[in-house]
Formats: C-alpha cells, structure tokens, sequence
C-alpha cells in the first residue's frame, strides 16, 4: 500500500492509544491467567505454590468441573442450533416481497437490545412456580404444576429457553444483510430451470448465506459460553443443584467467591483453548469462503 | 421473485404468530409492571394493564436508587462508546494512509486479538491489576478497560479503503496534514459507520453484568443491571413481580430506544458487510 501522507512517528502514535489498552487491560492479563493457572494461591494472594499442571489434572478429573461442561454444551449447543434454525427461518420469511415487511423486520430484531439479565429477569417472572403464564399453559395442558427452582434439567431448560429467545434479534439482523446480499439473478436463473422454492433455498441461497451463518455460529458460541453470566446470576445463580452452573458461572464462583485463584486461572486457559478452536474454524472458512465469492 | 398467494398467506400467518411469541415476554413483563401486588400474585395470571403503574415505577425507583443506577449505565456506556469510536478511528487511520510502516502486521494483529480474549479468560488478573490501580468502585474501572475496539478498527479500516484516494492527495496539494485531512474529511464521511459503532458499543455496554459485579461494591457506583439482582434479592418470600418489572423495563428502555433510532445505520454501515 503506498502511503498518502509520508510521516514516520504518526502512524505510530495514532495506534498507541489502542495498543495500550490493549496490552494493559487484554494481552498481559492473559498471558498472566497462564501463570496463575500453574500456581496454588493462598486466598490473600500473598503466597503463589507451584503445582505445574495439576490444576489441571485436578479440573479434569473434578466430577462438578464435568456436569459444568457437559450442561454448558448443552446450553451453548441449543442457542446455535435452535437459535440459528428459527432466526433463519424468520429472516427468509421477513425477506420476501410482503406488505408491511419493514414492520415485521422491526418487530423481530429489537431483543438484540435486552440484556441477558433482563431475559432472565422476564423468564424468572414467565416460569414463577405459583404465578407464571407458562406454568398455568403447562399445568392446563398436562395437569402438573412444574417448578423449575426444584427440577434441574427444567431448569437448565428454562434458562438455556431464555437465553435463546434473547438471541434472535441479533440473528435475525445478519440473516436479513446476508440474504439481501444473494444475487437476485442467480435465483431468477434457478427459478427458470424450474427449481421450485425449497430447493431455490437449499440449492442456492443457503450456500451462499453460509459466510453469514458461520459468522453467527461463532457468535452465537461465544455468546453462549462467555456472555450469559448474568442470565444465570439473577435467574438460578447456578441451581438448582448445580444444574445450571455453566462453565463462566463456575470460573466466577471459584475464582470470586472461593478464591481459588489459580485453579479459576486453570478454569480460564479451558475456555481459552474454546476460543482458540473458535478462531482457527474461522480462519480455516474464511479462506474457502473464496470459493463463493 | 414471484410467491404464490398460498405463500404469501402462510408467511403472514407465520411471521405473526412468530412476532406474538416473541414478543409476549416483553409485553407480559410491561402488563405486570401495572399490577397491584395482588394482581401480579394471582393465579391464573392476569392480563389486563392495571392501574399501579406508577406506583410499581415510584416503589422500583427509591428501592433500588434506580436514578442513580440510570444515571452510572448512561455515563460509562455513552464513554466506552466514545472512547472506542475515537480509539478505534486513530488506528484505522494509521492502518490505511501512511503505507507500509514498520511493526504495522504486527500491531494490527494486536488489536485484533481482542476478539480472542473475552473478560473469562483473563478476569483473575484483569481484576487484581485494576485493585492495584485503585480503581475499585471507579468509573475508571468500568471505562478505561473497555476502551480498544476490534470490530471498529476493522470496521473503520475497511470503510478508509473504500475512500477514493484522491481525496487525500488534493488534500495534500492543498497543503492540509494528515490530521486536518482525518478531521475534515474522513470523520465526516464517517458518520453512518460511526453512529452504527455507536448502537452496538452502546448497547454491549448498557448490558454489561459480570465486570460491574466484580469492580464495584458501593450502591452508588452500581450499574442498572446489578439493580435488577437487587430487586430480585430483596425478595424472601413471594416476588413482588409488579416492582420488579417496573425496574425490568427500566433497565431496557434506553438500549431499545437507541436500537429503534438507529437500526437503519446499523444495518447499512455494519452487518451488511460484517461477515464479507
């Protein structure tokens, strides 16, 4: 790239702003998260033991680390899936020629706006064993009266529901751009070879959507295993036992509440590796996305 | 592209029953706000608007200092959203105008690996650095660190490369330095991209829960989201969901009044060409 405006220091100092937060309050924090994980610490943080990798060996053989992981995969598992499949089901509805289809676009994309919190606080009032809407549907519909502050799974459910629902919006916003990006000749041209609507969706637009859906499904992951905490704070607080304790809920209690320093330390370099994986799938795609392109 | 009208009748029916659905949480919580504590603990519920609104809005506002709360979310959210715009402009200027400096792949992979390190990863250490500081109970702690922005230097960077490069050589002729160039030019040219930053940075942040919890202790310095932990703690028996959802919807007033102000920019200057 050539320059525009030869200048040797600029450049330089117009970066470093960016660059300091970025060292202070990201990079260096991380790499001391490291560090930590390696270590036992006395709950002052006055005395560091070296245990090498048995924080490790500990957290992976530790059976409450374990349901915390399995129940986070089924919480982030069901945001991607259920979440992307109906958001994208509503970004193509919300996408074809309709009267009133900027209504229906609006009415889809604010709850990107609501916080997980809120979700959770409007869940906990949806789901009230004795007052809740969903509990009276539920009750008249099969004549039990279900309390997710004492069943576990319908908890893990109910949250896993509300996070979900939270979700949709920001979905639907990407789906709608990534749709609208589909040449609309490439769909005139499949419809004159005769492929009816299901096979137009699947034959053409989904693969070119798949750039989009990717996207979302990194999203959507990241969201699930790092964005939820408050959901779960005011909602379960990670019951009922323990059923909800989703991996960032269990970093936060061992690392906040126990003080268990470096094994929190431990707990965050596993969701690092998460996140690792997360960027390589993404390099690895946006390099084949060409291909589309 | 031509639907059929059995088509077209079968999107309606869907999209609206799907918009019902979605929406009935939200209307549910704004009906309950309006209950007598009586009407909200009832069962079968109720779902008629009652006439307790500001009663419910008055009892949320002096339980839970919700001013005060209002007031601490507004500031650091309108702050973090500044201070990425302006953060993030600076380094997308000096990743697209001054050619191939030296260390610039580097830095700029810097930046972006803010993407790779949410607050888990690194909250133990993120924390005591900012104890050391002195910073606890500090908007400091809730601004400063929140301040680089990946997706708006890239967001920048990539609408800079769109710029017709003839810009800033007349500019040069015209004997204007790079930062008048930024200023004058580039900032106004902007104005899509940076109101779209704006909705999203504001948003992210309004909604922030975890790093609030942890940095701050004093009711004073508390953000809206703790507010509602707050109001549902306070509950030892049955919830008082009438106030509680009064505080609810305060909480998510202001994020949904920027959304629906600025979806248009939104969409035009940033998911559209998100995932390209």
């Amino acid at each position: 790239m050539e320059s525009r405006f030869p200048n040797r220091l600029l450049p330089y100092l117009l970066v470093l702003p960016s660059l300091v937060v970025v060292l202070v309050f990201l990079i260096v924090p991380s790499i001391q998260s490291f560090y930590l994980s390696l270590f036992r610490v006395s709950p002052f943080g006055n005395v560091l033991i070296f245990k090498g990798l048995r924080n490790f060996v500990t957290l992976l053989g530790d059976p409450a680390y374990l349901n915390s992981l399995i129940r986070s995969f089924f919480f982030t598992g069901f945001i991607v899936v259920v979440g992307l499949s109906v958001s994208l089901g509503l970004a193509v509805l919300a996408n074809l020629p309709l009267a009133g289809v900027d209504i229906y676009r609006t009415a889809l994309i604010w709850p990107f706006a609501l916080s997980p919190a809120v979700a959770g606080t409007i869940w906990a009032l949806l789901v009230d064993p004795s007052t809740g809407p969903i509990t009276y549907l539920v009750e008249r519909a099969t004549g039990m009266r279900i309390n997710w502050m004492t069943n576990g799974d319908l908890a893990l459910l109910i949250v896993t529901a509300a996070a979900t629902w939270k979700m949709l919006g920001y979905n639907v916003i990407f789906f709608l751009a990534g749709l609208q990006n589909v040449p609309k000749e490439l769909l005139e041209a499949a419809h004159m070879d005769g492929a009816g609507t299901f096979q137009r969706f699947w034959k053409v637009t989904f693969p070119l959507l798949s750039p989009t859906t990717f996207f979302l499904f990194i999203m959507n992951s990241l969201y699930g295993f790092f964005e939820v905490f408050g959901l779960i704070d005011v909602m379960t607080q990670g019951g009922p036992g323990k059923a909800t304790d989703i991996l960032v809920y269990k970093l936060y209690e061992d690392g906040f509440v126990n003080f268990r320093t470096g094994y929190a330390s431990a707990q965050s370099i596993v969701l690092f590796v998460f996140v690792a994986i997360l960027t390589i799938l993404q390099f690895r795609f946006a390099g084949r996305k060409v291909f589309y392109r | 592209m031509q639907i059929t009208r059995t088509q077209r009748a079968l999107a309606h029916i869907t999209l609206t029953v799907s918009i019902l659905l979605i929406v009935f949480p939200v209307v549910f919580a704004l009906v309950t706000s309006t209950h007598s504590f009586q009407e909200s603990f009832s069962f079968p519920p109720k779902f008629h608007v009652g006439s307790h609104l500001l009663d419910n809005y008055r009892a949320a506002w002096e339980r839970v200092h919700m001013g005060r709360l209002l007031f601490n979310s507004t500031l650091i959210s309108v702050a973090v959203a500044a201070g990425k715009i302006v953060l993030s402009i600076l380094a997308a200027f000096a990743f697209t105008y001054f050619g191939e400096f030296r260390g610039k792949a580097t830095l700029f992979i810097l930046i972006l690996i803010t993407h790779m390190l949410p607050l888990p990863i690194r909250i133990v250490p993120t924390f005591e650095l900012v104890e050391d500081f002195g910073w606890m109970n500090t908007y400091y702690a809730l601004t400063i660190p929140f301040f680089a922005s990946a997706t708006g230097t890239l967001l920048f960077r990539q609408f800079f490369l769109t710029v017709p490069n003839d810009l800033a050589d007349a500019a040069r002729m015209d004997g204007a330095g790079p930062m008048k160039f930024l200023w004058k030019v580039l900032v106004p040219l902007s104005k899509t991209n940076m109101l779209a930053l704006f909705m999203i940075e504001f948003i992210y942040m309004w909604n922030q829960y975890l790093w609030p919890l942890i940095v701050t202790q004093s009711n004073d310095m508390r953000v809206v989201q703790i507010g509602l932990k707050m109001l549902l703690a306070g509950e030892e028996q049955a919830a008082e969901w009438n106030v509680i959802m009064a505080g609810t919807i305060l909480a998510m007033l202001p994020p949904l009044i920027i959304l629906l102000i600025l979806q248009g920019s939104f969409v035009k200057g940033f998911a559209m060409r998100q995932e390209k």
